[in-house]
């Protein structure tokens, strides 16, 4: 496989990573993580298959594990943590800090999915495809998680349910 | 030719520009004339950019030396070792019995045990085994040996009690030259145990360890281990079990887990 062909695709598992976990280092340990299962699963690369969607896959599949394994919560205190990955102007920064923080009220198979549409603009059959669901699922995931964050950017909070803190 | 109906899908599309152009323009025409699901979907697309605009700036972040890396093939033998979950399953009981087993180790000797395997002993630590470790860790400790002092008796034991969720009282030992120091509270497998520690005028130190995690309700009889230099009996009765430790020779230690035994039995 090409290494460049992998080097091209980091920049964008890392922003989904970033998105997906809000923190820094975790993000990059999922990438890391992922970039290991995929060396250690070369054998079930084809290589007419889509790169993006096979490593977002395999980051989608390491991430259930680790949703299903009871662990304990950790987060590190890098310096930079403190910062926001951008810096805008200041009321561009509160509305940005709103959403960031409204998106972790979501669960997390919503978020994904609404993360894989704006981020990643992965068509909804692909998403279908990389996450092993079906395309309704994907699209009544889509719509539950816009609204959400929405009522959520709204101040509906009440309507949101309060997820259980990882 | 009437259209389609518009659904939810559709809206969703409209906001990714997933539709083809003719269904746009449909799609267009029915948010032209509902206004609340226009402002609905409109606040999507505001949704997709304010999130592209919070998160676009990681693709420019130089990549961290560890993920550049990785983008060719890690060396042969990390290939092939074996796959994570391997590790994973090195869960955090499994460590905390390693770390007793090296501090019993690192306390004097530590004897090979061919009666435990290798699994067993990392899986979980025999009850003598925790009580020695417990001994082995606060005995030793001038200043502070215990949590709740013996001078605050009643408070200890409404408290140790309380916490592991049943009636218990330290043995007076006087008779036998040990005074009660005090107690503490302390993590077992799965439920707090207790520890009372006792001195003689030497300032030789015992502990008495209670837990009530005994699942199997199997009575034991009288059990003695050595765990490096610390010795402990120890006994099963119904869901307790009581291990005593000390550093003094096993006749010695009989004697007092005869009269430990005595009271809380057939008190």
């Amino acid at each position: 496989m090409d290494n460049r062909a992998i080097l091209a695709e980091l920049p964008r598992l890392r922003r989904y990573a970033r998105a997906m976990l809000g923190d820094r280092a975790a993000a990059d340990d999922l990438v890391q993580d992922t970039l290991e299962r995929g060396w250690s699963r070369l054998h079930q690369w084809r290589a007419d298959s889509d790169l993006r969607a096979w490593l977002f896959g395999i980051m989608h599949n390491l991430r259930v594990d680790q949703l299903r394994r009871p662990r304990l919560s950790t987060q590190s205190i890098d310096e930079d943590d403190f910062e926001l990955p951008t810096r805008p102007t200041q009321t561009d920064e509160l509305e940005l800090r709103d959403i960031e923080s409204a998106l972790n009220h979501l669960p997390d198979e919503q978020r994904e999915v609404l993360l894989l549409v704006a981020l990643e603009e992965m068509s909804y059959a692909d998403i279908a495809a990389t996450l092993g669901i079906p395309i309704g699922t994907v699209m009544s995931r889509l719509s539950r998680g816009r609204e959400r964050l929405r009522l959520i950017m709204n101040g509906e909070q009440a309507n949101a349910r309060l997820r259980v803190v990882r | 030719m009437s259209a389609l109906p518009i659904t939810e899908s559709d809206l969703q599309a409209w906001v990714d520009a997933a539709l083809p152009e003719a269904r746009r323009a449909e799609v267009e025409d029915y948010l032209a004339v509902q206004p609340v699901e226009a402002e609905r979907v409109r606040a999507y697309r505001e949704q997709k950019q304010a999130l592209r605009s919070l998160f676009d700036p990681v693709l420019d972040e130089p990549l961290p030396e560890k993920l550049s890396a990785l983008a060719s093939p890690p060396p042969a033998a990390a290939i092939e070792r074996p796959p994570k979950p391997f590790l994973a399953r090195w869960s955090l009981q499994r460590f905390a019995a390693g770390i007793v087993v090296a501090l019993v180790s690192g306390l004097g000797g530590w004897m090979a045990h061919d009666r435990y395997p290798p699994a067993e002993n990392l899986a979980r630590a025999s009850f003598p085994r925790q009580a020695a470790v417990a001994h082995a860790v606060f005995s030793p400790d001038m200043r502070r040996p215990v949590e709740v002092s013996a001078e605050q008796e009643e408070q200890l034991v409404a408290w140790l009690s309380k916490r592991i969720g049943t009636p218990v009282r330290p043995p007076t030992l006087g008779p036998l030259g040990f005074d009660l120091i005090g107690g503490r509270l302390l993590p077992g497998n799965s439920s707090p145990v207790a520890q009372f520690m006792y001195q003689d005028a030497t300032g030789q130190r015992l502990t008495l360890y209670i837990s009530t995690e005994n699942l199997t309700n199997q009575d034991t009889a009288f059990r003695f281990a050595q765990e490096g230099q610390v010795n402990v009996f120890y006994w099963v009765d119904g869901k307790f079990g009581y291990a005593l430790s000390a550093g003094i020779d096993k006749s010695k230690l009989a004697r007092v887990a005869m009269a430990v035994y005595d009271q809380i039995e057939h008190k």
